[in-house]
């Protein structure tokens, strides 16, 4: 195979780009851009003028995080009037899952009717892309993302994976604590 | 058709086809790569022209008339994708779905079933139906293989008419008339008859399901792999449905179900239940698998080499006080590479006969007395079986002092009597896919594949060298028969 050379001029570093000044000015001009515009946003909304409302900082890991109306969240499974799961473990949202985050394994229903239940259904929330496919693919509106949580997180893998019980709400999700350190110097000087 | 075919010209969606006088058109189409839809036409079980889906237009005739029905003749002009046909067959399908479920989601024939194929052709997507649907049973336990659901039958009658005209049977009927018509198990039986498989296959929707496969995996996640049924002598062509996409389902077992494969000249559209539900225990595919290369006494995990070298080692010692005692699992193959290392270690002994382990029921439509496929392929091969007395009789006088088990369960062959005979043998390699009886009596354990974790030949009663072929990698550390033949050949020499 014939290998081909194409050579690529650095670019030029002039004076402009070395006193590093310029670029300076030009940051701190959208940062004061924003500060003004802002402001002017919020006064005139203040006096009941102004349409546009003006950005709010949060401080979020204190205050909650605000979440747009269709955030796709974490999922969870809703249940009949009767309470038992929508379910019917017909595996369409494993099927279209892009991540393959979905596991179910079904069994007969005790209604006939009804005829299919899912015997478990795990989501591993650590793999989701929150590309919201399952919810699209569900024929018996058994699957939403409308949770509102978004801080999942766990020292293991293992504690990422959501059981049926724990998407349908019944148990609360408990994470193990935090591992304690393996390695030997850690440990406790024997007697 | 008659004897004498009279070769004629057919017109069929504006195409010249070639086909005989009296042909079927739906024939006529399907053996020229036209799709016509049908439920009620199967080629083995008639056309009775109950579900009216094969509708085309024929020029000159006054309304659409049933493909299946409908004999050609030179110079016919027939249509199936007119307009008119369409708006036909789309009729016949909201027909069909008048009472429908439509469960698709929760049904196990999702996916290949006929109403959703046709639907997606030739739908009407909008329903013109208000009243409210029929209800009927649903969740029958027709018999132990077969779940039936009468909602969701389109009354094509396949299965009635197998169980009529080739399972003989008479174990399904159709009961009451018109919208509250339904299938129903004859009473006082249950469809337990020796091919009652075969209904689930013939019914083109999900209204007869197969239990052993109920709710296991979705068809979608299934491959296929041609291969040949290892339960008899038959032969029979099957296809392997592998799941290995999704691990998780079917309880971790790669192989789903077993389906007949169309083969005219030995098993025609079907294949008998043993074959079909008892694929696990006649070839082991996952359960309780050999994966490792053993050594018993000492017991220690041996590679392939160390074990092969050891056992060259004792095979040339004793070349002539060796026995093989095989089964008719071995492909053509194996035994070819058996005949090699045989003649190679000088073993002259062989025991592979079909004794009442490997004996069951015959009849005239598929079943084989002999349950293992390939007793042709070792006569072929030119070996011939002594009987198991004989190797009983030998091993308790001290003549026979090795004994190479392949792929047979000798705790089966001789019972109770099995392990006192073993323990007079000075060395026992047992060789085979799966643990049985004889794996904790032999001195060498060597994992091989099964059948459908290799390619190979079986040769049928008749003569008929088929074909198989892998459809899943070999668990753990098994190797095919042959290579293993092979290995232990070369080390000998």
């Amino acid at each position: 195979m014939a290998t081909r050379i194409a050579t690529v001029q650095r670019p030029k570093r002039d004076l402009e780009v070395q006193i590093y000044l310029w670029e300076v000015w030009k940051g701190l001009g959208v940062t004061f851009r924003h500060l003004f515009v802002n402001m002017g946003r919020h006064v005139l909304r203040s006096l009941g003028l102004g349409r546009v409302p003006g950005a709010v900082t949060i401080q979020y890991p204190e205050d909650p995080a605000m979440l747009g109306r269709r955030a796709r969240t974490r999922h969870r499974l809703l249940k009949r009037a009767d309470g038992s799961p929508r379910c019917t473990a017909c595996l369409l949202c494993e099927t279209i899952c892009p991540a393959k985050c979905i596991r179910i394994t079904a069994e007969d229903s005790p209604d006939v009717m009804v005829e299919k239940r899912a015997k478990t259904f795990d989501i591993d929330i650590g793999m989701c892309v929150f590309c919201g496919y399952c919810v699209e693919a569900c024929p018996v509106d058994a699957i939403h993302m409308d949770s509102n949580e978004v801080e999942i997180c766990s020292y293991t893998r293992k504690d990422m994976i959501w059981n049926i019980q724990e998407l349908l709400g019944d148990k609360k999700k408990t994470p193990s604590a935090h591992p304690a350190p393996t390695h030997a110097a850690s440990a406790p000087p024997k007697p | 058709m008659s004897p004498e075919k009279k070769p004629c010209k057919v017109n069929f969606n504006g195409k010249e086809l070639p086909a005989y006088e009296g042909q079927l058109a739906i024939e006529v189409a399907r053996d020229n790569g036209i799709d016509v839809p049908h439920y009620c036409y199967h080629p083995a079980l008639g056309n009775p022209g109950n579900c009216r889906m094969c509708v085309v237009e024929v020029q000159g005739a006054p309304k659409p008339m049933v493909s299946c029905r409908l004999p050609v003749n030179e110079g016919m002009v027939i249509r199936s994708d007119s307009e008119v046909a369409r708006r036909a067959q789309t009729s016949s399908l909201e027909f069909h779905l008048v009472n429908h479920p439509l469960d698709c989601p929760v049904c196990d024939q999702s996916g290949e079933c006929g109403l959703q194929d046709y639907y997606m052709k030739n739908g009407r997507y909008e329903s013109q139906v208000r009243k409210d649907k029929v209800h009927k049973r649903k969740r029958i336990q027709a018999g132990p293989h077969v779940m039936l659901d009468q909602e969701r039958c389109v009354m094509c009658t396949r299965c009635t008419r197998f169980v009529d005209n080739v399972s003989k049977s008479h174990d399904l009927g159709v009961f009451q008339r018109g919208h509250k018509q339904f299938i129903d198990v004859t009473p006082g039986k249950t469809l337990d008859n020796p091919y009652s498989g075969n209904v689930v296959d013939v019914c083109p929707v999900g209204a007869l399901t197969d239990r052993d496969f109920r709710f296991k995996v979705r068809v979608w996640y299934l491959d296929k792999t041609d291969s040949v049924c290892p339960g008899c002598a038959r032969g029979c062509n099957i296809s392997v449905h592998t799941n290995t996409k999704r691990p998780w389902h079917n309880g971790g077992k790669r192989v789903g179900r077993l389906k007949p494969r169309y083969n005219p000249d030995v098993n025609g559209y079907w294949m008998c239940d043993e074959g079909r539900y008892g694929y696990e225990s006649v070839a082991g595919l996952d359960l309780d698998r050999l994966g490792r290369v053993m050594r018993l006494s000492p017991r220690q995990e041996l590679s392939w080499d160390a074990a092969l070298g050891e056992l060259a080692g004792k095979l040339k010692a004793r070349g002539a006080q060796t026995a093989v005692a095989a089964s008719g699992m071995l492909s053509n193959e194996d035994w070819a590479a058996l005949k090699k290392l045989s003649s190679a270690a000088g073993i002259s002994r062989f025991f592979f006969a079909a004794e009442p382990d490997q004996v069951g029921e015959q009849d005239e439509l598929l079943r084989r007395r002999e349950k293992v496929p390939n007793l042709k392929g070792a006569e072929a091969a030119g070996f011939k079986s002594e009987g198991f007395d004989a190797l009983s009789r030998d091993l308790e006088a001290g003549k026979l002092r090795v004994l190479y088990v392949v792929e047979r369960d000798l705790t089966r062959v001789w019972g109770d009597r099995a392990k006192a005979l073993l323990s007079k043998a000075e060395l026992v390699i047992f060789q085979g896919p799966r643990k049985t009886g004889m794996a904790d009596l032999a001195h060498y354990r060597l994992p091989a594949t099964a059948y459908v974790e290799e390619d190979g030949h079986f040769t049928n009663f008749e003569g008929k060298v088929q074909r198989y072929f892998q459809a899943l990698k070999p668990l753990g550390a098994a190797r095919p028969d042959w290579r293993i033949f092979d290995d232990l050949r070369e080390r000998l020499s």
